[in-house]
């Protein structure tokens, strides 16, 4: 599983990123986890709120830090 | 809206009720007896001095602390039930394609309600310019939406009465509008840089979860729970002062440097504002205090605007996608916007 935190650097982003990785080392999924800063490349996923999280290419959230539970059912659910 | 760049969502709890609802009418009820409560307080309980200085300050704070958290509470929470409404990328598909002036008009309108963090800032501009928004109604967007937001239309409201926050909303609203459609008219676009028209942005699709009434509730929520642990202190901080001052200090203090004859106040103010920068919560401290000891209206306003609407972190973020020159007409037009306004305000009043 890839998996890709888009943001440009502000707290929130850091806080998904941290959260994202918490969350896969809770589950025990083996995933990949990139933090994307460059904006060029954030935007060809279109979004235009950060922080976003991509789930293998697929924009699962953009604009706010998803709840836990969240996060966790996109990780299992794969 | 800029305020809504919260980052503990963790600890969110789920609602799943209406409860929020059934306390409205309540905080009205408390609004409408507030007075007369405080006042019995006083009077009746206390058996304070009535009409000594430490009496009126007291009775002040007594009232107004109250006041101004309900309001704020209550605001609050309903402008988070109808942010959930809107989005970025909504109001992006609602300005395609408009025409300069009516897509300025809607762009300040729409920078009022969506949810919108500044450190977006990039991701948004981009998206817009991406999708053939004219730059100028982009920039009516930036500027309506840190401007303009429920914060500071409560804080004046509270403490300032209605005159004031109106004028306010439809001013901040007016600078959006016709700053945006100046700098459409500038043909700015070469001072963009040329790899944000190279951008070819993904077409992206969130699924589209099902919102329910519950989820906007708990938008309204959240919104309180971020806002107003955020600002309570500043507003607390800004009515003590307010109180200090209504009841000490003499007026007309600073009416020789911040009043209506000293007409280098407006300019000063916003010379000052510009490169300043806070939230409105923490800047209503400060004009409580300028307008108790005689700063005139308009001088106080512009400083308000030129803080809390160009803030110099927005402009270092901004400036990874347009140049300098452009920077520098953004921040002029804007400035004289609000300079404009301050004069207004002050031969009004």
């Amino acid at each position: 599983m890839k998996i890709e935190i888009l943001g440009t650097g502000c707290a929130k982003c850091h806080k998904l990123d941290e959260l994202v990785r918490a969350t896969v080392k809770e589950t025990g999924v083996i995933a990949e986890v990139n933090k994307v800063d460059d904006i060029k490349k954030i935007m060809t996923y279109g979004v235009m709120t950060t922080p976003a999280l991509v789930i293998d290419g697929e924009v699962k959230a953009a604009g706010k830090i998803p709840a836990k539970d969240e996060i966790m059912k996109w990780l299992g659910g794969k | 809206m800029t305020e809504l760049c919260n980052i503990e969502t963790s600890k969110k709890t789920n609602l799943k009720s209406y409860w929020p609802l059934f306390l409205i009418p309540l905080a009205v009820v408390v609004y409408v007896f507030l007075e007369a409560g405080v006042n019995f307080l006083v009077d009746n309980v206390f058996r304070l001095d009535k009409g000594a200085h430490l009496t009126e300050s007291i009775r002040f704070f007594l009232y107004d602390t109250p006041k101004v958290l309900l309001l704020l509470t209550v605001i609050v929470f309903v402008v988070g039930i109808i942010r959930s409404y809107f989005s970025p990328e909504k109001t992006r598909k609602a300005l395609e394609g408009k025409p300069l002036f009516i897509g300025n008009v809607m762009a300040s309108l729409l920078g009022i309600v969506t949810p919108f963090c500044s450190c977006s800032a990039i991701p948004l501009f981009i998206g817009f310019v991406e999708s053939g928004i004219p730059l100028g109604v982009t920039f009516s967007f930036l500027v309506a939406a840190p401007m303009i937001n429920e914060v500071a239309l409560v804080l004046l409201f509270g403490l300032f009465g209605w005159k004031t926050a109106l004028l306010y909303a439809s001013t901040g609203l007016l600078i959006a509008i016709i700053s945006g459609w100046v700098i459409g008219k500038l043909k700015v676009e070469r001072f963009v840089e040329p790899w944000v028209y190279e951008i070819k942005a993904g077409d992206f699709q969130i699924e589209e979860v099902k919102v329910t009434f519950y989820d906007r509730i708990q938008a309204g929520h959240t919104a309180v729970v971020d806002i107003v642990s955020k600002v309570w202190i500043y507003i607390v901080a800004g009515i003590a002062v307010g109180a200090t001052v209504h009841g000490y200090v003499p007026e007309n203090f600073m009416a020789s440097i911040m009043g209506k004859e000293a007409w280098w106040s407006v300019p000063l103010a916003v010379l000052i504002g510009v490169p300043l920068y806070s939230n409105a919560a923490g800047i209503i401290p400060i004009l409580q205090a300028l307008l108790e000891k005689g700063a005139s209206l308009g001088t106080a306003l512009a400083f308000m605007m030129s803080v809390i609407g160009l803030s110099l972190p927005e402009m270092i973020i901004l400036k990874k996608v347009i140049k300098l020159p452009l920077i520098i007409i953004f921040v002029s037009v804007v400035a004289t916007g609000i300079m404009i306004v301050g004069f207004l305000f002050n031969i009004i009043y």
